[in-house]
């Protein structure tokens, strides 16, 4: 069993930014076969359709899902409390890939910054660069420098941090990683892997409406360019982390 | 424990539930979950002569109780169907339902008899796609269409054909009733009803495609009204769907005149549903002290 549908006990919703919800959420027999950059697809009720949220941090019992409101399902999610249960569909997708004895560098937009938190758990030294649009919306910066990581702050009307594009950080930086996995808006992606180009291996992580969330359904497609040529894939399963090469930004 | 086996054109279904075509893939993803042969039949993601990549996303958006979708037909093709899927499909034990969409009447004929040399179970005949161009619904929505594509694809087909109708009809059993006379073997119904939804921040639809295939439990009563009208005007059995997320529901649309359901966007929901569906279906064929499902077929007693 690589996934399944199970019940979970909510243990702590808490809002950690406006509008921006931390859950944790106890199930030991799917928690543990989390691996970083994939997500779960969250139950709500009264809605038909699961809710995909990337999962923050993981450990043998609970995962941590940071999840934005952003229409009705996420803010009926976010008024749950803590001791009910929630039905997730968990682990899915395809994940970062860590390899030992390189040096990465996370970089993240708004609400795609959660995975990144346990990706840079899996590695020695990591650096992170997050960005925002303003000091209200920062998140998880202590718990990025309690795992140890080298961060940088941005955000767009320099309210926190520095005044900028995560990408103006990431190329100051550059010479001091081999890898850059990345989570965020689309046109934050392009040109993270722009700036990566020919230069260091770079992942990313895709945001796309999902339906089934296991790849039956195929709602959420991207154009794949692999070894074998250029095919259709689900995000949901063949991603939502891909190699920045093999993606069509805005194709 | 009733008997939930049904026979739909001398196919015998373990169950009345099959999965309905477009949420179910070929099966690979579902079957992690539990075995397939928990399930009647499986009907397959849409199939094309030519392998397609679909429409450009997002394919999916959410109203009260119901989805829209507009996949657009992505699969990869009928031969690789056959050399890649149908062989594990079949190794399931369960029913599995070749579910068809062409351009032209030639591609319909071509899969038809591409597929009659497989072993697949049945055809199931796709002229009521919303979301493509050309092809799909433009065979179903008028009774002499849907009549000659029905009688050209018989020519070509030795397997049952099930013939899909769709829901956005003026008169349903009228379609029916045309399917029929032209050779259909049986009838599944409804697919899905076209609707939009609007972003009122940008203005844009949500679906790229701008509008999509309604589904999901809002669209039910108007499946059971469609299936109930069917079953009236047709002798061919009816496999209902549209809607259908628990097992009252099943009992329902069974009692609207279904012989067979297919099940679809409930499982986006909830993957399990259809084990749950057929648990629910025999506790109350044994409450009520019947003793097959086919006992349910039609057994609304109108007013």
């Amino acid at each position: 069993m690589t996934y399944d549908s199970k019940p979970f006990r909510l243990l702590e919703n808490k809002e950690i930014a406006d509008g921006i919800f931390s859950w944790t959420v106890e199930n030991r027999e799917l928690a543990p076969l989390a691996k970083c950059g994939q997500f779960v697809n969250v139950k709500v009720p009264s809605r038909v359709l699961r809710r995909p949220i990337s999962i923050c941090d993981a450990d043998e019992s609970t995962l941590r899902l940071v999840f934005q409101v952003k229409g009705e399902g996420t803010r009926l999610m976010s008024e749950m409390k803590s001791g009910d249960e929630v039905e997730l569909l968990a682990p899915l997708g395809h994940g970062f890939e860590i390899e030992e004895g390189k040096r990465y560098c996370f970089v993240g937009g708004g609400i795609g910054v959660p995975p990144l938190l346990f990706a840079a758990k899996q590695c020695k030294n990591p650096m992170v660069i997050t960005g925002f649009r303003n000091k209200d919306l920062v998140i998880l910066q202590d718990d990025f420098k309690s795992i140890g990581a080298e961060t940088y702050l941005a955000t767009d009307d320099g309210s926190a941090g520095i005044h900028g594009f995560v990408t103006d950080v990431l190329k100051e930086h550059l010479g001091e990683i081999d890898a850059v996995c990345a989570c965020g808006p689309t046109p934050m992606l392009k040109a993270v892997a722009e700036v990566c180009k020919g230069k260091v291996e770079c992942q990313v992580s895709l945001e796309e409406r999902m339906g089934c969330g296991i790849g039956a359904c195929l709602v959420c497609s991207c154009k794949t360019k692999e070894n074998d040529g250029v095919h259709m894939t689900q995000v949901c399963r063949r991603g939502p982390v891909y190699k920045a090469e093999e993606v069509f930004f805005g194709g | 424990m009733a008997d939930l086996s049904v026979s739909i054109c001398g196919v015998d279904f373990k169950n009345p539930l099959i999965a309905a075509s477009g949420t179910f893939g070929f099966g690979r993803e579902f079957a992690e979950l539990y075995p397939l042969s928990e399930l009647g039949g499986i009907s397959s993601k849409g199939i094309t002569l030519e392998p397609r990549d679909g429409n450009p996303t997002p394919r999916i958006a959410e109203g009260e109780s119901s989805i829209l979708n507009a996949v657009g037909l992505q699969n990869p093709g009928v031969d690789h169907f056959i050399e890649n899927d149908l062989d594990w499909l079949k190794a399931q034990n369960t029913v599995v339902i070749a579910n068809i969409a062409g351009n032209t009447a030639e591609d319909y004929c071509t899969m038809a008899e591409k597929l009659s040399d497989t072993s697949v179970d049945m055809i199931e005949l796709n002229i009521s796609c919303p979301n493509v161009k050309c092809g799909g619904v433009q065979f179903g929505t008028q009774p002499s269409s849907v009549a000659s594509i029905t009688s050209e694809v018989k020519k070509h087909c030795k397997k049952p054909l099930i013939v899909k109708l769709s829901p956005n009809v003026t008169d349903i059993a009228e379609i029916a009733r045309a399917a029929e006379s032209a050779g259909a073997d049986a009838i599944s119904m409804i697919n899905t009803l076209t609707g939009m939804r609007i972003d009122i921040n940008t203005a844009r639809p949500i679906i790229r495609n701008n509008t999509g295939g309604m589904s999901g439990p809002a669209v039910f009563p108007v499946a059971v009204r469609m299936v109930w009208q069917v079953a009236n005007a047709v002798k061919i059995p009816i496999i209902g769907m549209g809607g259908i997320s628990k097992w009252q529901d099943a009992v329902e649309m069974l009692m609207a005149g279904a012989s067979a359901l297919q099940i679809g966007t409930v499982l986006f929901n909830d993957p399990y549903a259809p084990v749950k569906i057929n648990e629910g279906l025999n506790r109350f064929l044994d409450e009520k002290g019947m003793t097959s499902v086919t006992q349910l077929t039609g057994a609304v007693q109108p007013w």
